[in-house]
């Protein structure tokens, strides 16, 4: 994921519809591939700090999405310092969606939260796929890839395989 | 100009004394630190006479060409001097040179300046002039990029996550290290900062303090003392802006990656 939106140093061609990734600056590239990692990184002190909202639009599709997350807009006034886990990963997942990307990568996106704060991320996962977001996620629950995937790939020995899904989404 | 009080070596050599109380106190105590004040200020002598030797010498023949090469050995010790201090460096030959090369620009370039406009001693690389008034800037200017070069590649390396988190959110290169860039940057002004606000005031420097004793009126002293911190201002300024600027290009690279993996490895 790291590769895809060009972290690391990698050889290979990247394609998002027809724009190839080598053929715009890599910032912009970045602004239509999000990627949010497992662990998430911060520069300021205050969350809102991490936040532009410079337009009333922003400001309120960011309102709806911290709703979705379940959190208020209260805590962009939090410190940084005082976040558990979870919110830094629901925020951070926050983040990358206020900058509307075209497509999604989302390593583990669930992995420091419990069943409720699970079930608000996937929503917002498949509300991102309704408005026609590509996303490609790790996951290493079974049973969460049979709620959201469309198609499921196993990573073994340095290897992908394409993985039956048992339950069939009716948008596949 | 009052009268210069020649010392002799006997005025020295009293002047030991209380090197050598502090001595019998520790030894007395056990405090282990006899044996390594006793080297050091013979150290101190044995460096000093030697310096002397080498300027007389320099002085005597003035030429233009040898007091260039005393110059760019000194920068060139200064340069090792910033290498050293540098917990992650960058790895090759980048690590010396990005921090040699900031410093000894911005030294040469404030030191001729000022020679030729402003001191204008007659031939203007006159050694007497250049020596002293290059190596002073070029300490100065060590200081500031050591620090500031220090702390730009530690701050990044500890912060990987957070300048990634401003790339993945579509920041250039150079707006995601500003933040730490930034703080690299007030790290190495900080000393020539610090020196000028409390010049005067806290510390009588050095050198004004030399020509003092040495019957230059103060006025006169201060003068001199006032266009040097400038200097040493100047130099430091373009040394810690070039090192940090281009420490930072060569941390990043033009798919607006950072580029960590450019540190030397450290156990």
């Amino acid at each position: 994921m790291r590769a895809i939106v060009d972290l690391d140093e990698n050889e290979g061609e990247v394609f998002l519809g027809d724009i190839e990734r080598n053929q715009i600056p890599a910032h912009q590239w970045r602004t239509l591939v999000g990627f949010v990692p497992a662990q998430t990184g911060w520069w300021a002190d205050r969350v809102g700090d991490h936040f532009e909202q410079t337009s009333l639009a922003q400001a309120s599709s960011l309102d709806e999405l911290l709703t979705g997350a379940g959190m208020g807009k209260e805590v962009l006034d939090w410190q940084v310092s005082r976040l558990s886990s979870g919110e830094m990963q629901r925020l951070g997942l926050v983040r990358a969606l206020a900058l509307e990307p075209k497509a999604l990568l989302l390593d583990e996106p669930t992995s420091a939260l419990d069943a409720k704060t699970t079930k608000l991320v996937e929503l917002l996962i498949k509300q991102q796929l309704s408005n026609g977001v590509a996303i490609i996620m790790i996951s290493h629950d079974d049973v969460q890839v049979k709620r959201l995937a469309n198609r499921a790939y196993i990573l073994e020995n340095g290897e992908l395989k394409k993985q039956k899904l048992a339950r069939k989404r009716k948008n596949d | 100009m009052i009268d210069y009080i020649s010392l002799s070596y006997w005025d020295l050599a009293l002047g030991a004394i209380f090197i050598l109380i502090n001595g019998v106190i520790s030894i007395a105590f056990r405090l282990g630190l006899a044996k390594k004040l006793f080297i050091v200020a013979l150290r101190m002598v044995v460096q000093l006479s030697i310096v002397a030797l080498l300027l007389k010498a320099i002085f005597a023949i003035s030429s233009p060409w040898l007091t260039l090469l005393v110059a760019l050995a000194m920068g060139l010790f200064a340069g090792r001097e910033i290498y050293a201090r540098q917990d992650k460096k960058l790895s090759g030959l980048w690590g010396y040179s990005i921090g040699a090369g900031s410093m000894m620009i911005a030294g040469i370039l404030v030191t001729t300046i000022a020679l030729t406009t402003q001191i204008q001693p007659d031939p203007w690389y006159k050694p007497q002039f250049a020596l002293p008034l290059f190596g002073m800037i070029l300490g100065n200017t060590m200081t500031g990029v050591s620090l500031a070069l220090d702390n730009l590649t530690t701050t990044l390396n500890r912060e990987q996550k957070a300048v990634e988190a401003l790339l993945l959110l579509g920041k250039t290169r150079w707006q995601a290290m500003l933040p730490f860039v930034r703080g690299a940057l007030r790290a190495g002004f900080m000393p020539i900062i610090n020196a000028m606000a409390a010049m005067g005031i806290v510390s009588l420097p050095g050198m004004m303090t030399g020509q003092i004793l040495s019957g230059v009126d103060p006025a006169e002293a201060v003068k001199y003392q006032i266009l040097i911190l400038l200097l040493i201002g100047g130099a430091t300024g373009l040394g810690v802006i070039g090192a940090t600027l281009a420490s930072a290009y060569r941390l990043s690279d033009d798919r607006d990656r950072l580029r960590l993996d450019r540190l030397k490895t450290t156990k």
